[in-house]
């Protein structure tokens, strides 16, 4: 931490738990970043309002002990991210401070690590000539981390033209080091070293163009990328109660989701979540790669019992890093468990600030706040042709599961992708618990999206689909009247609709995120589930009595299920495949009237 | 205050003896201090057996976990928790009473003091007959003792919390007295944030010590979305319900609403392989029971089917949900498939044909 010393000073006047006021002796800025000592400790603090002489900040560690009088130091910046090769892998605190590098079992305030290391050598090739005309964000040259091509930018901070002087040869440099000399049109050199600083709170905006999403992301998860599926650059949320599966589905996403990066900010949440990714990703393979998860991933944690206000910054340094990622034309998936988390932690600040609340408390600008978040995310065209994108994925936990409160609402508003989760379904493990009816997805209506569906499926996908949905909406009335009248108070017809659609619910929807083999479902072998299970259940079939529809299709959903835990046209699966022929043959030839 | 000396002891809020003991020798430690850094954590992957199938088989519990009962005030809750308490193989239990009956308080010395397992208790109490507001002292109390025992002495601890209820409740008088805007059910805004620094201290250490903490949140009506559970639900790894089962007449622990979140670290793994999916296909059918049920009473008459799912779910029931079983997981297992066996079809279970080869009896 470099202090300067122009910039202006201060005294703690009152502390309100980790709201404290500053009486200062000069200048400062909204959300500058300042020092409080406490017994020789510097707590990280931002300016969050001003008035006259005193300056309202909140500090990102807990306050206990700290005294009125205590000197504070101001430091002329912003909270900004430091931006360079070194991030992928690593785990961080809110503030981006390196957790493996911290000494000790417990936290300690003011032990605050660097992001990348600054001692690291690593291979720089150059692959722009001297003498090139560059602006903010044009790649200059490249490092291989992990196995990403990382390209070294032009400063974001840059502003208009530049005449590339100089660029250092390939070679082994430290990211501190200069690698190019930059020439603004008054002849002033600006040189470039390998890492950067951007203010988090602002967008990286080094792009032309940001048009809608329209090719789709695969999860792997059937019920998202055949029901709702999400694009590349495109947004999603996901409601749900405790315990029903946010944070199952995220994981699950972020193993195996169609990205370059994966960004994970774990938000107010549990410790051992993140402890199990950990553990986990340094052993799973990636399945686009073959390499090792962790070489793709980031992973950002403020845990709920880590400061609650470095909760805000946690999600903006969190979508720092997939701005930086993303302008070196790749896609970046970032995850946030659980947005609802961070917009407590705006609702504590703002009840401190006795700022006017509202609805159930929450900072009256709530709305505006989360719309901002979700606009950073988007497919973009960079100056140089190539694209990028960054898909958000956030978790909300309503109070008492209720989706009608502030963070649920306003998210709705912002987020093109709904994923509801049903304490219902969760209560009779039927996983993962997405309400196939309630859930969707905006870019369903997207021209440009049903076409890249269309060539990735076939013509007449979106109508399947369409067919599918429709068979678990009749399914849910058949189930209300057998309900009402009786299993023998409706028709056979009623019985069949209804088990067409348990059909659908158990083979598709439903999807063991612990089975090694069903945990994840490449879109081409998704195309050829929904084939043949509608396949199988829009076959005309004859039944004697209700009491044989039931026998019937429990076969039928057990052979589908055991075709879900083979490896795709294996032997096994084929031998159930074969079965699976057998068991409709034999019931139309038991039943002749349908031939 | 703490130290070796902490062991076989009772204390109240402040750490005073209240069992007529000397006060104990030790180094003085803040209340409250920083948070573990969640890099020297380890996942919490140590199976915590209970005997009791309801939780090891499909509840299944590890230690580091933090996990709740969510109970109607007149559950036996605490005899439930006692009994884990006792059949868990922990090195130490340290017992956090809040707004705890002083024949509760009793029932714990001597149920402790019967097993032989006074040596291992350490506890603090607040009782009815203390002031309330001394009740938010004592999860700091005694995590800061398991704290001890966990990291400077590798031990493994069971926090016991009994009722974080009556402990949220002091919360909302004091913070109301402090003049703050109440949130939901007039409880304090930060509720989620402090129960959360409480419930996180459970954990799994690198060099073998943990912390486990086992709470009871009482419910009122059984109402789940009042902001003391709800938010406990959103900060803990799961939670269990306890149920009066009127088929059998004995408790068991809902299968439906009660959930490990840790489970899926040990089960298949260091249990039998089988062991998730036949957790599952047993709860499903236990389901279809539960709608079986509902047909009858709404006076429908039930399918050859139904019927088979109404016997199953008598003697699953009995021989596995009830909080009176004492087994292990292999035998929990095995009786799930001797009752799978017995009432249905194969076809019927939906589990991997790697399993049904195996384990299908008939
Ligand atoms: N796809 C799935 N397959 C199997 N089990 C699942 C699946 N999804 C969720 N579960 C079960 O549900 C439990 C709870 O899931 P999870 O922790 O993701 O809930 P959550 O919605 O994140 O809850 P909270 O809001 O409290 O964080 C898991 O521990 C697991 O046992
Ligand atoms: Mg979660």
């Amino acid at each position: 931490m470099m202090v300067i010393n122009q910039n202006s000073k201060g005294k703690v006047h009152g502390i309100i738990s980790n709201l404290v006021i500053v009486s200062v002796d000069g200048p400062i800025i909204q959300n500058e970043i300042c020092y409080i000592i406490k017994e020789d400790i510097p707590l990280m603090a931002e300016v969050i309002k001003t008035s006259g002489q005193m300056a309202y900040v909140q500090v990102f560690e807990n306050t206990t002990g700290l005294k009125i009088g205590a000197h504070v130091e101001f430091t002329g910046n912003m909270l900004e991210a430091t931006l360079g090769p070194g991030l992928l892998s690593s785990q961080y605190d809110g503030l981006l401070h390196d957790l493996k590098s911290m000494k000790g079992t417990f936290l300690q305030p003011g032990d605050y690590t660097s992001t990348v290391d600054l001692e690291r050598f690593w291979n720089f090739s150059p692959t722009v000539d001297k003498g090139t005309l560059v602006r903010a964000g044009d790649w200059l040259g490249s490092v291989i981390e992990n196995n990403v091509n990382h390209r070294i930018m032009v400063p974001f901070t840059l502003e208009g033209d530049y005449l590339l002087e100089n660029i250092f040869p390939e070679g082994s440099y430290k990211v501190t080091d200069t690698i190019a000399i930059l020439l603004d049109n008054h002849g002033k050199q600006t040189p470039v070293t390998m890492i950067q600083k951007w203010p988090v709170k602002k967008a990286i905006h080094v792009y032309t163009d940001k048009p809608r999403p329209f090719k789709i992301m695969e999860t792997g998860i059937r019920v998202i990328d055949t029901f709702s599926p999400i694009t590349l650059g495109g947004t999603g949320f996901i409601p749900g109660p405790f315990g029903s599966g946010k944070t199952v589905l995220q994981q699950s996403i972020s193993k195996q989701a169609e990205a370059d990066i994966v960004i994970v900010a774990a938000c107010g949440e549990r410790a051992n979540e993140i402890v199990e990714i950990f553990a986990e990703f340094p052993q799973l393979d990636d399945p686009w790669t073959g390499r090792k998860l962790i070489e793709r991933t980031i992973i950002i944690a403020n845990t709920s019992n880590m400061p609650v206000a470095a909760r805000e910054a946690s999600m903006y340094s969190a979508m720092t890093l997939a701005e930086y990622y993303r302008s070196m034309g790749l896609n970046v998936l970032l995850l946030a468990d659980s947005t609802s988390r961070w917009a407590q932690a705006l609702r504590e600040m703002s009840n401190r600030m006795e700022e006017l609340p509202g609805p159930d408390a929450f900072p009256m600008d709530l709305p505006t706040i989360i719309s901002n978040f979700y606009s950073r995310a988007g497919f973009v065209y960079l100056n140089n042709g190539q694209n990028g994108s960054i898909t958000f994925i956030g978790t909300v936990s309503p109070a008492g599961g209720n989706l009608r409160e502030p963070v649920t609402e306003s998210t709705k508003k912002a987020a093109r992708c709904f994923y509801a989760l049903s304490q219902a379904r969760a209560d009779s493990k039927r996983y993962p618990a997405i309400d196939p009816i309630e859930s969707y997805s905006k870019y369903l209506e997207y021209d440009e999206c049903i076409a890249t569906l269309n060539s990735t499926f076939s013509d007449d996908w979106l109508i399947k689909i369409n067919l599918l949905k429709n068979m678990l909406r009749k399914g849910k009335d058949a189930a209300d009247q057998i309900n009402i009248l009786g299993d023998d108070g409706v028709s056979i017809d009623t019985h069949v609709t209804f088990w067409q659609s348990e059909t659908i619910d158990f083979v598709i929807l439903q999807q063991d995120a612990f089975d090694d083999i069903d945990c994840r479902t490449p879109l081409e072998r998704q195309k050829f589930m929904v084939n043949i299970v509608l396949e199988s259940i829009s076959k005309s079939l004859f039944f004697d009595s209700f009491e044989e529809v039931r026998p019937f299709f429990k076969k039928l959903i057990n052979v589908f299920q055991q075709m879900n835990y083979r490896e795709f046209m294996s032997d096994e699966f084929s031998n159930h495949m074969q079965e699976l022929h057998d068991l409709i043959q034999h019931n139309t030839i038991h039943n002749p009237v349908n031939l | 205050m703490v130290g070796n000396d902490l062991a076989g002891r009772f204390f109240n809020a402040f750490g005073l003896p209240i069992d007529g003991g000397p006060k104990p020798e030790g180094k003085e430690v803040a209340v409250a201090g920083p948070s573990v850094n969640p890099i020297r954590r380890k996942l919490p992957s140590e199976l915590l057996a209970t005997g009791i199938a309801g939780i090891d088989m499909n509840n299944t519990l590890v230690t580091g976990q933090k996990i709740p009962f969510f109970a109607d005030a007149n559950q036996p809750f605490n005899q439930v928790m006692a009994l884990v308490a006792l059949r868990a193989k922990a090195d130490k239990i340290i017992l956090g009473g809040m707004g705890l009956l002083n024949d509760d308080y009793l029932f714990f010395k001597n149920i402790f003091e019967n097993a032989g397992a006074l040596h291992k208790i350490v506890c603090f109490a607040n009782t009815t007959e203390d002031p309330p507001i001394e009740r938010l002292l004592i999860p700091d109390m005694a995590l800061i003792s398991a704290e001890y025992f966990a990291i400077e002495k590798n031990e493994k601890v069971l926090v016991l919390l009994t009722d974080m209820t009556l402990y949220a409740d002091a919360l909302s008088i004091v913070s109301n007295r402090m003049d703050q805007i109440p949130s939901k059910d007039s409880m304090p805004g930060s509720l989620y944030s402090d129960l959360a620094r409480i419930y996180e201290k459970a954990a799994q250490f690198e060099e073998g010590g943990s912390i486990t903490i086992m709470a009871v949140t009482t419910l009122s009506g059984g109402d789940i979305t009042h902001s003391i559970p709800d938010n406990t639900g959103y900060i803990t790894e799961g939670q269990l319900f306890l149920k009066y089962n009127t088929d059998i007449g004995k408790v068991i622990i809902d299968p439906f609403r009660s959930l490990s979140r840790l489970k899926n670290n040990v089960i298949g793994k260091k249990t039998r392989k089988d062991h998730p999916q036949v957790m599952n296909a047993s709860i499903r059918l236990y389901l279809d029971a539960v709608n079986a049920k509902t047909k009858l009473d709404n006076g429908f008459e039930l399918t050859e089917y139904d019927q088979r799912t109404l016997k199953y779910s008598y003697e699953y029931a009995d021989r596995l949900l009830a909080i009176d079983v004492n087994i292990d997981t292999t035998r929990m297992l095995d009786i799930a498939w001797e009752l799978f066996s017995k009432y249905f079809s194969i076809e019927e279970l939906g589990i991997k044909s790697t399993f049904t080869d195996l384990y299908w009896k008939k």
